[in-house]
């Protein structure tokens, strides 16, 4: 295995850093050991009632619409902690 | 040198407990029991707002509460002061619920789920982890007390928006510490639009009707 592939949102509740400064250790002694993680961040979606669209935000303390600052109705996406891939040397 | 094979696995790394809370809410369904979950930092006051609706249900309605912490029974043993049933669940070093903790805690309680109207369950204190583990609830409730200022909920962004009414607690305390409503209020909008917050007092019973009611609200909305 060498690499693992995740896609991590900014409301998972988990920190990157964290995760990546643990990840080698865990790694210890299992068959991912000397592997790489490889994070994708993913962004925080709304839905915006004033745009009525779909719509990112970039600041995860205020769920705004990045185009109009419009305060979203509901969040669509971005508490992904999912593992997407796995790289395998065969 | 060999290529590496780009294996798709495409599974979210709590699909496990989000399987078991998903058995756990067919259970509660099944049963006909309402479960509300209780989220906070340590000490703004979950334990002391479900002493007072155990209380108050409690002479209406069959309430039963699980309360999880890392150690000691001391919640538990302030929460049966009610007369309702309630256990505790020590996470060990565990610092959030998880729904294999409630399954098993219900199972070795020898409750019957049929027999319950509400089902509490009070978080360990923490506004982080708890906000990634699903246990099934029909309602989750985010606390937020007076003393800890107005941001939280903006530090605290995940927990907020996984909540489906916020309450403000303490409020009997509110302007000794220079509490200010108002900003706080827009805050917890601000990252959970849509739900609805509450000012309490446990100590004075402040504000609790307008809580138990919509504590109430939750369930009758199920029934339908």
């Amino acid at each position: 295995m060498s690499a693992v592939h995740l896609k991590l949102g900014p409301l998972s509740g988990v920190a990157k850093e964290a995760l990546l400064f643990s990840y080698d250790l865990a790694c210890e002694g299992t068959i991912l050991e000397g592997s790489t993680l490889i994070i994708e961040d993913m962004p925080v979606c709304i839905y915006c009632p004033e745009c009525r669209a779909e719509r990112h935000t970039s600041g995860t303390g205020q769920m705004q619409c990045d185009v109009c600052g419009h305060t979203a109705d509901h969040v669509l996406c971005g508490a992904e902690l999912e593992l997407s891939a796995l790289e395998l040397i065969t | 040198m060999t290529t590496p094979r780009l294996l798709e696995v495409r599974r979210k790394v709590l699909s496990k407990n989000d399987a078991a809370a998903q058995v756990l809410r067919q259970r509660f369904q099944a049963a006909g029991v309402c479960v509300i979950s209780l989220v906070s930092s340590p000490g703004s006051g979950k334990t002391a707002f479900l002493e007072q609706v155990l209380r108050n249900l409690g002479g209406t309605h069959r309430v039963a509460a699980l309360v999880g912490d890392l150690a000691t029974e001391n919640d538990a043993v302030r929460l049966r002061r009610s007369e309702q049933p309630v256990r505790q669940i020590v996470t060990g070093t565990v610092c959030h619920l998880d729904a294999s903790m409630v399954e098993t805690s219900l199972s070795d309680s020898g409750w019957r789920l049929e027999g319950l109207d509400f089902l509490f369950i009070e978080n360990v204190g923490n506004l982080v982890c708890p906000a990634s583990y699903d246990l099934g609830e029909n309602a989750r409730i985010v606390l937020l007390s007076v003393t800890e200022g107005e941001d939280k909920p903006l530090k605290y962004p995940s927990i907020f928006l996984g909540a489906d009414a916020a309450i403000i607690t303490k409020a009997d305390l509110a302007e000794a510490v220079g509490f200010d409503a108002g900003t706080a209020h827009r805050n917890i909008r601000a990252v959970c639009p849509g739900a609805p917050i509450f000012e309490i007092s446990s100590k004075t019973s402040a504000g609790m009707s307008a809580a138990l009611d919509w504590i109430n609200g939750v369930s009758s909305a199920r029934q339908q």
